[in-house]
């Protein structure tokens, strides 16, 4: 029976997805976050950004994606965390403005700003966007500081504020960085990015030297993900989560709130367990055969279902999946913050197209990476960056 | 808890200001996106159709413009989509369940046609077959096309709303009718006009270019070769935009009266309304034959607007005090359904019938003076005219060009050559300006009679949209900037494409 919880339930599903791909994809900013680290010469950076600069719009995609999804979906929670937490997706927009002319503006004569700008840009991106992205999911655990009140609407005039919902703080988004596991989940991001990025890349290019190199990244950049991973997901089964109450429509504080859902939901249980042994096996092959290549194919898959999971356990059985840690009652889930059953609806029916959609980038992509991508290749392709 | 009770009145004004920058410079880059796909698609397509190389060297010169337009246009509508969250948040819960829905299709339907398939019309040259290829150049332009369809279907619904309805429970309204708001007319006379007015920008930037070329004598089979296919998409897609242009005030007229008494600086209207060219010169009916397509229909002025008036087939119009009245009406009895919906369910229902009664007045009972009604006339006046200009300049221009060039006498005929140049910034002001027209004109509604700009807002502080338009305005302006240089440099550089003897 297609009820209004279901399509709740199945819109939940198909952001926590696009979440899940937006991480895996984010293997170009982790690329990106090694581009002087990895690339020592002209022709090796030039190699590596051509490398992403094929995938990036998909990135981009996503992301925009994402936001319209949710916008769509879940109404409440765009209004409420984008014009509180103002400045956390000012900064993710801003990166992401940088990166997006940063591929075709680099190597072009008359750019203003030099091809080192162009570069430092797309670092910056690299590192700031699965940041704050990885932040901003942390918060879905650790709460924000916001109030809802929709009887607003009714102030007229009086110079008070008809505004729905409100952050309970100045900082608008800053006083994220206060709460430390905020920062454990950006930086296991950050540093997922960079191992996603350097298993690309190794399967991708047709240089020994750079492949050596990137090698020897991963393991760098896989230890400190392992430990921040761990970290955080000790954190969320230990922690207290906000359970609403359907029938008095009031949240409440329920101890190891997160381990319950995962509990009660063994198919969850799965796909995490599944996720995290893929991106393990995909770091592990790379490191321990030096013949592998294929890191990435595990990798990827794995970072899609690990995430998928993760914001799965965030928003079922009536978890508030955006808590307010100064008015609880304001909490967003579910059930409280979706767009009405008909929307839902509609829009359900056009996400049957989404197969489609996954089927022709499968094939595009295909089509375009047949045979890798080596120096002698991006020396000879005229609309190379 | 200290939460902010007060709205900072400047927060309007410069978020207003923000999305205003956004929007402006996002439209430099999205006409010229639609514009040159469509005539690289033709380019390819005759190349395909005759396997003549030298039309393949055309259209991959003016792709590698179009890539350098491209992702900049793609960078700023990021913002636009997520400025509507960050600086409109009652906005985005009040109407998100209507106005989510099209940016949501707009991503999945549209950006991922174009973000594939530009890769592949970029990188796959040589990995694909040349119908793969000439598909793929024609699904980026038909991904761009669509794109601006669901974009545009959720402009023309903030004009004009449509196919949904007002639910005290959630304090939003809510989607009844997905086709109405998705094939709503005012939203289909917006994608053609506004699509059209792409392929038009996108044609006499190609015109303008090869002008150039031409003056200068050199990549002369490129530019004879560029203007034959451009010239034509030009003048056609200019009579486009004017039909469509002509639907729309009549629309306008009907659904956005004080537009366009702003747009024609209208004080007083009437039957026979005259059409001001410049203050001072005016057509006799003129306006009321282009805004009700009847030499006598009435037209009202802003003044009739605001006093209010009863049209010659006996509808009475209400004043603006009237209409913030009842507004106010209906935002009470919202209050008190809110109050009483749990405890008092005969008080509720009492009150949620009024907030029925008088909803469609509820937006006015914000507005604490009919003048706020009033949009900026000035501005509206000459962007209009400015918007007009252009766009009877390009099409006058684009058709002595063809008419020039059939008879062999383009490349002697200088004055026409640097009239096809200036067709290029003719056209960026046109657009421009007609997107101040259908934006400014609408002032002061987020949402025309619903919502004022002054409730959509979010809960931010002036200092803070300051420092954010300063900063996006910052970035832009280098982006801009480098971006104009890389495209003349581009273009000085142009390969010199010929025919094989």
């Amino acid at each position: 029976m297609i009820t209004y919880s279901f399509l709740q339930h199945y819109w939940w599903f198909l952001v926590s997805l696009l979440g899940g791909l937006l991480v895996f994809l984010m293997f170009v900013q982790g690329a990106n976050s090694l581009l002087f680290r990895i690339g020592k010469t002209e022709g090796e950076r030039s190699l590596l950004v051509n490398a992403t600069g094929r995938k990036w719009e998909f990135t981009f995609t996503t992301l925009v994606t994402f936001g319209g999804a949710f916008f769509a979906s879940f109404p409440l929670f765009y209004s409420t965390s984008f014009g509180g937490a103002y400045w956390v997706w000012m900064l993710l927009l801003v990166s992401f403005v940088l990166q997006a002319v940063a591929y075709e503006f680099q190597s072009k004569t008359g750019n203003v700003m030099g091809r080192r700008v162009y570069r430092l840009f797309l670092v910056f991106n690299g590192v700031v966007a699965p940041l704050v992205v990885g932040a901003a999911v942390a918060t879905f655990f650790t709460g924000s500081d916001f109030v809802v009140s929709r009887d607003a609407m009714g102030s007229m005039g009086k110079g008070l504020s008809p505004v729905i919902s409100r952050w309970g703080n100045a900082w608008h988004g800053l006083d994220a960085l206060s709460n430390p596991w905020n920062w454990v989940l950006g930086l296991t991001l950050v540093f997922l990015a960079r191992v996603l990025g350097a298993l690309y890349m190794i399967d991708l290019l047709d240089d020994a030297a750079l492949v050596a190199r990137l090698r020897r990244q991963v393991l760098i950049d896989a230890v400190p993900f392992v430990v921040l991973f761990l970290a955080f997901t000790g954190y969320v089964l230990t922690a207290t989560g906000l359970a609403y109450d359907e029938a008095s429509a009031t949240f409440s504080p329920e101890p190891y709130r997160y381990l319950h859902v995962f509990l009660s939901h063994p198919t969850i249980l799965v796909l995490f367990a599944a996720g995290v042994v893929l991106v393990l096996t995909g770091i592990g092959r790379t490191l321990l055969k030096p013949t592998s290549v294929r890191g990435i194919w595990f990798a990827g898959p794995g970072t899609v279902l690990t995430v998928l999971a993760v914001l799965l356990v965030a928003g079922i059985d009536n978890t508030a999946y955006y808590p307010s840690v100064s008015d609880p009652q304001s909490s967003l889930c579910l059930a409280n913050s979706s767009s009405s059953e008909f929307t839902l609806q509609a829009m359900a029916v056009v996400s049957l197209l989404v197969p489609f959609v996954l089927a022709y980038i499968a094939y595009a992509w295909h089509s375009i990476d047949l045979g890798g991508l080596s120096r002698k290749q991006v020396e000879s392709d005229e609309h190379a960056y | 808890m200290n939460v902010l009770t007060i709205l900072d009145p400047g927060v309007i004004d410069w978020s207003r200001a923000q999305f205003a920058l956004t929007a402006c410079y996002h439209w430099l880059f999205v006409p010229l996106t639609l514009g040159l796909a469509l005539v690289m698609g033709i380019m390819e397509s005759i190349y395909y159709v005759k396997k003549d190389p030298f039309w393949k060297d055309v259209a991959r010169f003016w792709m590698k413009l179009f890539g350098i337009n491209f992702a900049i246009g793609v960078a700023t509508g990021l913002i636009l989509e997520f400025e509507f969250g960050t600086n409109w948040s009652n906005y985005s819960w009040f109407v998100g369940d209507i106005f989510g829905a099209p940016l949501a299709i707009e991503g999945i339907v549209a950006f991922f046609m174009e973000a594939t398939f530009i890769a592949v019309m970029f990188f796959g040259w040589h990995k694909v077959s040349r119908g793969f290829h000439l598909a793929s150049t024609w699904l980026t332009g038909l991904g761009a096309t669509l794109s601006a369809w669901w974009i545009l279907v959720a402009n023309a619904w903030m004009q004009d709303p449509v196919g949904m309805e007002f639910n005290p429970e959630t304090v939003r309204n809510e989607m009844v009718s997905f086709a109405a708001v998705a094939l709503s007319p005012s939203a289909v006379m917006k994608f053609l006009h506004t699509v059209s007015c792409g392929w038009v920008t996108g044609a006499v930037f190609v015109v303008g270019v090869s002008c150039w070329f031409l003056l200068r004598k050199r990549n002369r089979q490129l530019a004879h070769a560029s203007i034959k296919v451009a010239a034509v998409v030009g003048c056609l897609a200019s009579l486009v935009v004017m039909g469509t242009g002509d639907q729309s005030g009549v629309q306008i007229a009907r659904k956005q009266p004080m537009k366009l008494a702003a747009a024609e600086g209208l004080r007083q209207g009437g039957e026979g309304a005259p059409f001001s060219i410049v203050p001072g010169v005016e057509i006799p009916s003129m306006l009321s034959i282009l805004a009700t397509h009847d030499v006598n229909g009435y037209v009202p002025g802003i003044d009739n607007l605001l006093e209010g008036y009863t049209a010659p087939d006996g509808t009475v119009h209400l004043s603006a005090q009237e209409k913030m009245e009842r507004g106010r009406l209906a935002i009470d009895a919202f209050s008190r359904y809110r109050q009483h919906r749990a405890t008092q369910p005969g008080e509720a229902a009492k009150a949620r019938q009024e907030l029925t009664d008088h909803m469609e007045y509820f937006g006015y009972g914000y507005l604490e003076s009919p003048e706020q009604l009033v949009p900026n006339v000035p501005l509206v006046y000459w962007s209009f005219r400015l918007m007009v200009g252009g766009g009877g300049y390009i099409l006058l221009v684009l058709l002595a060009v063809v008419w020039l060039q059939r008879r062999g006498l383009l490349e002697t005929t200088p004055v026409a050559l640097w009239a096809g140049m200036l067709t290029v910034p003719a056209a960026y002001i046109a657009s421009q300006a007609g997107w101040v027209v259908a934006e400014v004109g609408r002032q002061p509604w987020a949402i025309q009679h619903l919502l004022p700009v002054n409730v959509a807002v979010s809960q931010l502080t002036t200092t803070e949209v300051v420092t954010t338009f300063c900063l996006f305005a910052l970035i832009f302006t280098i982006l801009l900037v480098a971006e104009v240089k890389i495209m003349c440099n581009a273009i000085k550089q142009a390969p010199d494409v010929r025919r094989e003897a």
